[in-house]
C-alpha cells in the first residue's frame, strides 16, 4: 500500500471506477447509482464470479497492474465499489 | 466383489498434492485421511464444502474409510442446503473457510499437518459397490435431483480419463480453475489425480495471475484444467505464461478459434471432455483437429428418434443425455445443441422451466418468465432475462428472492416488470414476443 493514499484520493476515483464497472458488465444503471460501501456481491448490486473476472481483465487493461488473491478469498478486493477503488489506488502504475 | 484402490499408479512416497506450505506425500495424505476419519460425526452424509482441493481430497477418503457419502450439490444457495438437509437427516458439513451452513452443523477442517504416517503401509482399497458420493442437478420442478455414483464407476471414470488425455502412461501435475465438488472439477481434477497417478495443485487460482503462479507452484509436465470463460480471460489479460503441456476445457462449448488462441498461446494441445453430471465423462476431442468427439473407453451410445442414451462401464445405468447427437461410425458423434429448454452459463446448467417454476413461486409473482437472448459471446456467458407480473413489488424485491433460490449466474439481468405477460390463445409465451420486449426495453435505455 502506498503511504500518500489518503481517502480523498479514493473518494475521487470512485466515479471513475463506478463508471468502468457499468460499462464492463452493461448494467442497466448510472454509475452515480452504485452506493459506495454496499457489498458489490449478494444483497447488494448482485455481481457474481464471472463478473468479478470480466472487471478484473478492464481494470488490469486501464490501470496497469494484474489483480491476485494471494490465496486471501478472491472477491474480498470486490467487497464494495470503495474497497476495489482503495485497491486501484494503491496498485495502478498507470 | 471387486474392491479398487482408493489411490492408481501412486506410490506411497509419491507427492500427491502442492500446497502453499509444500509437497504432501500419499503416505501423508492417507494418515491425515485416517485421523479425520475418527473425528467425523457420526451421520452418512457429508457436504464437504471445502474450498482447498487437497482438504477436499482429505475429506472425501475419511467418508469412504468410515462408509459415509459425499454429497455434492450444484449450488450452495439457502433453499438447496435446506432441502439437503431435508432430505438426507444428519447431514453435516464440512468446511475449511467461513461458509454459512444455514443451519446445517458444521466441522471445521481440524490441523492435520501432525497426523503419525509411519505406520500407513498401504493403500486402501473399498468395494466397487460401495456408494460414495451423490452428485445433485437442479430438476424441473425445482427439487434437487440427485445421481448416486458409486466408488467402482469413480474409478472407472478416472482411469477412462487418465487413459484418453494419456496421463497413465506420462503423469501431469493439475492445476484447475473450477470448483472440486462440481461434477467437471470433481472428475478432471480429483478423480484424475487419484486413480491416472497424478499430483494435483491444492489451490483453485481465479485471476489470471493466479493461475500463472500457481502453474509456476507445480512441477512440470503440467495440465490446466479449465473454461472456455476463463480460458479466455486468462489469454485476454496477455501475462507471460508459465509452460503448460496440456490443456483440457468442458462444461460449456469451447469455440475453435479461442482453441486455436489457447493452443497458439500455449503450444500445448487443448482438448475438450463431453459429459454430465448424470453419466460421467462420455468423450473428449481436439477443437482444432473437428467437430467430431471420441468416446471414452468402455462407453456405448444407443439412440431411438432424438433422443441418445450414454451406457457402458463407468456410466450409471442408462442414462438419457440432453443433447441432440449425431451418431457417427467408430465410436465418434457430433453434438448439434441442447434439447428443448436446457440452458448452461459458463458451465452451471438448468433448464428455463426450472426458473420459470422459481420466479412464478416468489411470493407476490403472479406470472413469470425467463428468457435466453440470442448473443453468445465465446466465453459463454450470456445473462438471462426475465419478465414478471408482481403488483407492488419491485425488481429488487424479486431478485431477493431469487438470490435464494438460484445460483447467481442465472440472476436475470434486466428482470422487467410488466402488467401482463404476452400469452398466446394458448397461454404460450411466443419467443419471439419475448425479444421484441427485450429489444424495446434495450432501445428504451
Amino acid at each position: 500500500m502506498s503511504a500518500s493514499l489518503s481517502p480523498e484520493t479514493v473518494e475521487a476515483l470512485l466515479p471513475e471506477v463506478a463508471e468502468l464497472i457499468v460499462n464492463a458488465l452493461n448494467l442497466e444503471m448510472a454509475p452515480a447509482e452504485i452506493e459506495p460501501d454496499a457489498p458489490l456481491f449478494g444483497e447488494g448490486l448482485g455481481l457474481d464470479s464471472i463478473d468479478v473476472l470480466e472487471v478484473a481483465l478492464v481494470v488490469s487493461k486501464r490501470y496497469g497492474f494484474q489483480l491476485r488473491s494471494d490465496n486471501e478469498d478472491n472477491v474480498r478486493i470486490f467487497a464494495s465499489l470503495r474497497a476495489l477503488t482503495a485497491h486501484i489506488a494503491a496498485q495502478r502504475s498507470k | 466383489m471387486t474392491h479398487l484402490p482408493l489411490l492408481s499408479r501412486h506410490g506411497l512416497d509419491d507427492t500427491l498434492a502442492w500446497t502453499p506450505d509444500g509437497p504432501v506425500s500419499v503416505r501423508q495424505f492417507l494418515a491425515q485421511a485416517r485421523v479425520l476419519a475418527g473425528q467425523l460425526p457420526p451421520g452418512k452424509w457429508l457436504l464437504n464444502v471445502c474450498q482447498d482441493r487437497y482438504r477436499f481430497a482429505v475429506g472425501f477418503a475419511a467418508c469412504l474409510l468410515t462408509g459415509k457419502v459425499s454429497l455434492q450439490p450444484a449450488s450452495h444457495a439457502a433453499a438447496t442446503l435446506e432441502r439437503i438437509q431435508a432430505d438426507y437427516p444428519g447431514t453435516f458439513c464440512l468446511r475449511d473457510t467461513p461458509f454459512d451452513t444455514v443451519g446445517l452443523p458444521s466441522l471445521d477442517y481440524p490441523d492435520l499437518t501432525q497426523a503419525p504416517s509411519g505406520d500407513v503401509h498401504a493403500i486402501p482399497e473399498f468395494a466397487a459397490e460401495q456408494l460414495a458420493a451423490i452428485l445433485f442437478t437442479s430438476g424441473s420442478t425445482g427439487l434437487p435431483q440427485a445421481h448416486c455414483k458409486t466408488w467402482g464407476k469413480l474409478v472407472w471414470n478416472g482411469r477412462a480419463e487418465a487413459e484418453r488425455l494419456g496421463l497413465d502412461r506420462h503423469p501431469h501435475a493439475l492445476v484447475g480453475t473450477v470448483p472440486v465438488q462440481h461434477s467437471y472439477g470433481f472428475e478432471s481434477t480429483f478423480l484424475l489425480a487419484l486413480q491416472g497417478g497424478c499430483p494435483f495443485w491444492s489451490g483453485k487460482p481465479f485471476y489470471p495471475q493466479d493461475i500463472c503462479a500457481a502453474l509456476e507452484a507445480v512441477p512440470g509436465p503440467r495440465l490446466l484444467v479449465s473454461t472456455p470463460f476463463h480460458l479466455a480471460t486468462l489469454l485476454d489479460a496477455e501475462v507471460p505464461l508459465p509452460a503448460v503441456d496440456l490443456l483440457l476445457s468442458a462444461t460449456a462449448p469451447l469455440s475453435s478459434a479461442l482453441a486455436a488462441r489457447a493452443e497458439a498461446s500455449c503450444q500445448a494441445p487443448l482438448l475438450e471432455i463431453y459429459g454430465s453430471t448424470e453419466s460421467g465423462q462420455l468423450a473428449s476431442r481436439r477443437t482444432t483437429a473437428g467437430p467430431a468427439w471420441e468416446l471414452l473407453s468402455g462407453v456405448e451410445l444407443e439412440q431411438a428418434g432424438e433422443q441418445t442414451w450414454a451406457l457402458g462401464r463407468h456410466v450409471e445405468g442408462r442414462i438419457p443425455l440432453g443433447d441432440l447427437i449425431e451418431v457417427l461410425p467408430e465410436g465418434r458423434f457430433l453434438l448439434h445443441g441442447r434439447h428443448g429448454d436446457l440452458i448452461n452459463i459458463a458451465g452451471k446448467r438448468t433448464s428455463l422451466a426450472y426458473l420459470n417454476h422459481q420466479i412464478c413461486a416468489l411470493p407476490g409473482v403472479r406470472d413469470g418468465a425467463f428468457l435466453l437472448p440470442e448473443t453468445s459471446d465465446e466465453r459463454g456467458t450470456t445473462r438471462l432475462a426475465a419478465f414478471a407480473v408482481a403488483p407492488g413489488l419491485d425488481a429488487r424485491q424479486l431478485l431477493d428472492g431469487l438470490r435464494q433460490r438460484l445460483d447467481p449466474v442465472f440472476l436475470p439481468r434486466p428482470l422487467i416488470l410488466l402488467e401482463s405477460l404476452p400469452r398466446n390463445s394458448t397461454g404460450k409465451l411466443p419467443r419471439q414476443e419475448l425479444l421484441a420486449l427485450l429489444a424495446a426495453r434495450k432501445r428504451h435505455d
